[in-house]
């Protein structure tokens, strides 16, 4: 007889509205608490002291409009924020300050998660959706310098982004994007020609979430179907599909690969959460505490394995803190 | 033949010699004639008009040949009588024949002679204006594209009035019956010279003009008004910038005034060219500003209307030696592709294979947790009517609101009693219904679920659902609806087996029932059946005979119901809703509502009342200008001719019948059939012979079937 699931570690609650977006700030030496960032509906970012259990700050720069986007960038006093009030804010966090240092305008309205990825040392380069229906626009920061604006080829109907994941290969080699559009289908991008290397119709629905293994070349996608797509790219640069997972309900929010490879959390429609292994996606838990649908997961960056932990925001207002999976 | 030609051809025209050519001139062209009814029947195949005129064609040739000889060696002929041949033969309709041979040597001939061009330009000019018509058309059918045709008949437009007249007005605004090609000869051909340019300028000025006109959208065929959407758009194809620019604004105002009169029109497809030129248009003038952007369906014609916006390059326009060649070219490039694909699919599997032997078991340190809880989630719908109100009138949540819409239908079948409480006001939530998210066939679940209520309580549910056609503060659209629930229901009411089926499909209840009449009657029926069957031997077994569902006419009694409330007030404007005034579009629906009503009021009481308000209605509409509304009209009158019994009709509406009938037999060509049928209808009814009266019955079973079927689609 298998074990039961485990309950959460504990319950993050007080966000008053339903929360949209997580990023952990775990990896810091002893002295620095480890953090937690949520942003909620009501378009405040509330910082999570995950000693106390208590919020520090709730940070308000989106005008009270929904903020569903949060990383950090380097530790944990550099953020962005990215709401539904088409701003995109990087905040100085540093000393206790709770100011907004710059933000991007985005012409586009859809839900779009932008996507960070570090390229050198204070350098980042940021993929968000653009102001055209189906483009995606490449910015640098701190600079806000324009790199590159993806366009589909004419007649592609592609419809517009759903969800971005830039990434490189270790070392410095160049970064590339993949782009779940809202037809189901998903598109690797080079940067540096603007040009789409490979395109797979991963579903038949739009594609929510995507997440990407850069050391195993292989990538998951979820979208509002019953459907975990599981897809590869090979030497040739070409996606193709590798596998799909059949799941009970449908509609999937969120997907993340934890830091270390093994596992695969996914924030469900259905209110649960659901873990995988992630080498041939075993099905291994299935986290029912939630009371309404799961928006997103989110996995801890300990520097410790055995303190690593899984966050999950939901529509019910909570955010549960999951440890599972530690000992491997 | 040539030497006769030839000669005719050599003499300088002189007054006695006029008659003579004339004469000649009948005998040429009527040969196959005279000879076949010389010889009857016994006519040798060279005289088959078939073979004779491409033989005169190829005459023609030489003669042609003969004269160009004698132009280069100096000396002066007439072509005169040529020309005349060419079109008295045209005119003769046998323009295929004989240009299906002359055009392909001329096209070859006067490729890079100078002179063969001026004999052939000449050829076509000499041609008498009585005849004109036909051998231009002949031309510009048999020609493969336009710069043929420009060198063929050089700059005739300009020269004869007639031609002129045949070419921008007559082929493109009162004739529609010529394929695309010809059009895109015809345009292409005057667009190649600048004299004739001011020409095509003028012809879509012309076509603009017709194309905005409210009456020519509302009066004109649907074949034209795509014939004359396909003409303006390969016109703009054709027009250079600095020409736009010199019409841009009367193409503006030509634009709008036809964009709204398109709009308005009551059938799709009409709508749909409308749209279509008009984002052309509208592209082609403002070629850097905002352009219009209408959502339509991509269809085929849309496609192929689009493509003409694009002008295809004059010297493969139509010519099909080069479309075979660029199908050979795209045959030849398609392997290459494939073959590509393959390789990449070839060596995806051995990726894959690689990748799995590496990860062998190797997610088996993770021991799964118990998964078992995980089950589909199911919503709960509601299971009494009271809930169901509750929240379709102010729930929040979406799942629950969406399981009771789906529920709801069959909820109410269930619980009849419970229904007929709260009919109206579940009527009243049913018909403000939005869909608050989105739900597959919602339409039609909230459709399905009104005819349900109304089916359950019919009086008091037809009377609110009446009374709020009329009132205010209603979308059209809704008005609309509460139409097809009407007629809907209707159906279901006055149709036994449907009616039949649903009751014994919810009689079944585990619950305690008490005993209701017309169930314990049923029961009483079915135990006496099975005690006779049990009781009766049987020694031989016919053929079983399928019994027919029948059972009581529920519309008999609320028939009236349905129907009065409906035609009393459709000529009281409201401030929202005019249906005498520009929302014809719902009269037409009303109307054929009625119809609809009509029919299915067969055998019922009210149905003498009823066809006679009806024929009262018709007479005040008949000379609407919609033929939505008029197709509708006549809808009515055929039901009302089906519906209500011959004595009624001969002895209480005479005088309404016999207007009705002096305005059918008018003009109106395509209500002869129901015209026909009314009368031996009424000679019928007098005579009562058997056997006309079977014939007639199918015949009308036809056009009804026909009529409803068009209602109901």
């Amino acid at each position: 007889m298998a074990l039961p699931p485990p309950d959460p570690q504990f319950v993050l609650r007080g966000t008053s509205a339903a929360v949209h977006t997580l990023h952990f700030s775990c990896g810091g030496q002893e002295p620095d608490v480890p953090v937690l960032f949520s942003g909620s509906e009501n378009g405040l970012i509330h910082v999570w002291n995950l000693k106390t259990h208590r919020v520090d700050t709730a940070l308000d720069g989106h005008g009270r409009k929904s903020v569903y986007c949060v990383e950090t960038m380097g530790g944990k006093n550099r953020l962005l924020s990215q709401g539904r009030d088409q701003r995109i804010c990087l905040w100085d966090l540093a000393e206790g300050r709770t100011a907004v240092m710059d933000s991007v305008f985005m012409e586009n309205v859809g839900f779009c998660r932008c996507s960070l990825l570090m390229v050198a040392q204070g350098r980042w380069l940021m993929a968000m959706a653009a102001k055209a229906l189906e483009e995606v626009q490449v910015l640098e920061l701190p600079s806000k310098t324009s790199v590159c604006t993806l366009k589909p080829e004419a007649g592609a109907k592609l419809g517009m982004p759903m969800c971005l994941k830039l990434w490189q290969l270790s070392g410095g080699s160049q970064p590339l994007l993949l782009a779940g559009y809202e037809d189901g289908s998903v598109v690797l991008w080079n940067l540096s020609m603007g040009k789409a290397l490979s395109q797979l119709a991963c579903h038949q629905e739009p594609v929510m979430s995507l997440d990407f293994d850069s050391e195993k070349a292989k990538g998951i996608s979820g979208s509002s179907e019953k459907v975990l797509s599981i897809w590869s790219l090979n030497e040739q640069q070409n996606l193709q599909v590798y596998k799909t997972h059949n799941l009970v309900n449908a509609g999937i929010s969120d997907i993340t690969i934890r830091p270390d490879k093994k596992i695969v959390a996914t924030a469900g429609w259905d209110h649960r959460i659901r873990i995988f292994g992630w080498k041939k996606l075993k099905p291994l838990a299935v986290l029912d505490y939630h009371t309404a649908t799961v928006h997103c997961v989110s996995f801890s960056n300990h520097k410790n394995p055995r303190e690593r932990l899984l966050a999950a925001g939901s529509k019910d207002h909570r955010i549960s803190i999951w440890s599972i999976y530690t000992q491997t | 033949m040539s030497a006769l030609l030839w000669e005719v051809c050599q003499q300088p025209v002189q007054v006695g010699s006029q008659e003579l050519q004339e004469a000649l001139l009948n005998r040429i062209v009527c040969l196959p004639n005279h000879v076949s009814n010389k010889l009857e029947g016994k006519n040798p195949p060279v005289f088959f008009p078939q073979n004779y005129f491409p033989f005169l064609g190829g005459t023609i040739i030489q003669v042609l040949q003969k004269i160009s000889d004698s132009l280069r060696g100096g000396l002066d002929c007439s072509i005169c009588f040529v020309s005349h041949v060419l079109g008295k033969v045209c005119i003769h309709g046998r323009q295929k024949e004989i240009l299906g041979i002359l055009v392909p040597s001329l096209m070859e001939l006067t490729k890079s002679d100078c002179i063969w061009q001026r004999i052939c330009w000449r050829l076509v000019e000499y041609v008498p204006d009585r005849w004109m018509e036909a051998v231009v058309l002949g031309f510009v059918q048999q020609t493969p594209g336009a710069d043929v045709l420009s060198r063929l008949l050089g700059n005739l437009v300009v020269k004869s009035m007639k031609a002129q007249f045949v070419v921008t007005q007559k082929m493109l605004l009162l004739q529609y019956g010529h394929t695309t090609a010809v059009l895109q000869n015809l345009l292409g051909y005057l667009a190649l010279d600048s004299l004739r340019r001011a020409l095509l300028i003028k012809a879509l000025q012309e076509l603009l003009e017709t194309w905005s006109s409210s009456s020519a959208v509302r009066h004109s065929p649907p074949e034209q008004q795509q014939y004359i959407s396909k003409a303006i758009l390969i016109c703009l194809s054709h027009l250079k910038e600095t020409e736009i620019e010199s019409c841009r604004q009367e193409l503006l105002t030509s634009m709008m005034e036809g964009v709204k009169c398109h709009l308005d029109s009551s059938l799709p497809q009409i709508r749909h060219l409308g749209m279509i030129v008009a984002e052309s248009i509208s592209a082609k003038i403002n070629t850097d500003g905002p352009v219009l952007k209408f959502q339509y369906e991509e269809n085929d014609e849309a496609r192929e209307l689009k493509s003409l916006l694009v002008q295809t390059p004059p010297f493969c326009a139509v010519s099909s030696l080069a479309c075979d060649d660029r199908n050979e070219k795209a045959d030849s490039a398609l392997p290459v592709v494939l073959e590509s694909n393959d390789k990449s699919h070839a060596a995806a599997p051995v990726m894959l294979d690689e990748e799995q032997n590496t990860e062998l078991d190797s997610d088996d340190d993770l021991i799964p947790y118990d998964m078992s809880e995980d089950k589909e989630v199911k919503i709960k719908a509601p299971v009494y009517i009271r809930d169901c109100i509750e929240v379709l009138t102010g729930c929040e949540d979406m799942d629950k609101w969406e399981a009771t819409v789906k529920a709801l239908e069959s909820l109410v079948r269930k619980n009849p009693e419970a229904t007929r409480e709260v009919s109206v006001e579940l009527a009243k939530i049913l018909l403000h219904l939005e869909e608050k998210t989105y739900i597959e066939g919602f339409v039609e679940l909230r459709q399905r679920a009104q005819v349900a209520v109304l089916t359950t309580d019919p009086i008091p549910v037809a009377k609110y659902l009446t009374s709020q056609f009329y009132s205010l503060n209603y979308s059209l659209h809704q008005r609309m609806d509460i139409l097809d629930v009407l007629v809907l229901s209707a159906q279901e009411l006055s149709y036994p087996k449907s009616h039949w089926k649903t009751k014994h499909s919810g009689a079944p209840k585990p619950c305690i029932q008490l005993p209701h009449g017309s169930d314990s009657s049923k029961d009483w029926r079915r135990i006496v059946d099975e005690r006779i069957k049990n009781k009766t031997r049987r020694f031989a077994t016919g053929h079983s005979q399928v019994e027919l569902a029948s059972g009581p006419n529920e519309f008999n009694s609320v028939a009236g119901h349905f129907f009065f409330p409906l035609i009393q007030h459709f000529d009281r404007p409201l401030t929202t809703f005019d249906l005498l005034g520009e929302d014809h579009f719902v009269l037409g629906r009303l109307v054929h509502a009625l119809a609809v009503l009509m029919y299915l009021a067969v055998n019922t009481v009210a149905v003498a009342a009823m066809g006679k308000a009806l024929l009262e209605f018709v007479w005040a509409l008949r000379f609407h200008t919609d033929s939505y509304v008029r197709q509708g009209l006549l809808c009515c009158i055929s039901s009302l001719l089906f519906s209500v019994p011959a004595e009624c009709l001969l002895e209480d509406m005479t005088e309404e019948l016999l207007e009705t009938q002096s305005w059918l037999g008018g003009k109106r060509r395509w209500c002869t059939p129901v015209f026909f049928w009314f009368m031996v209808r009424s000679l019928c009814s007098i005579s009562d012979c058997d056997g006309s009266r079977r014939v007639l019955v199918s015949y009308t079973r036809d056009l009804h079937s026909t009529c409803i079927y068009c209602l109901l689609v």
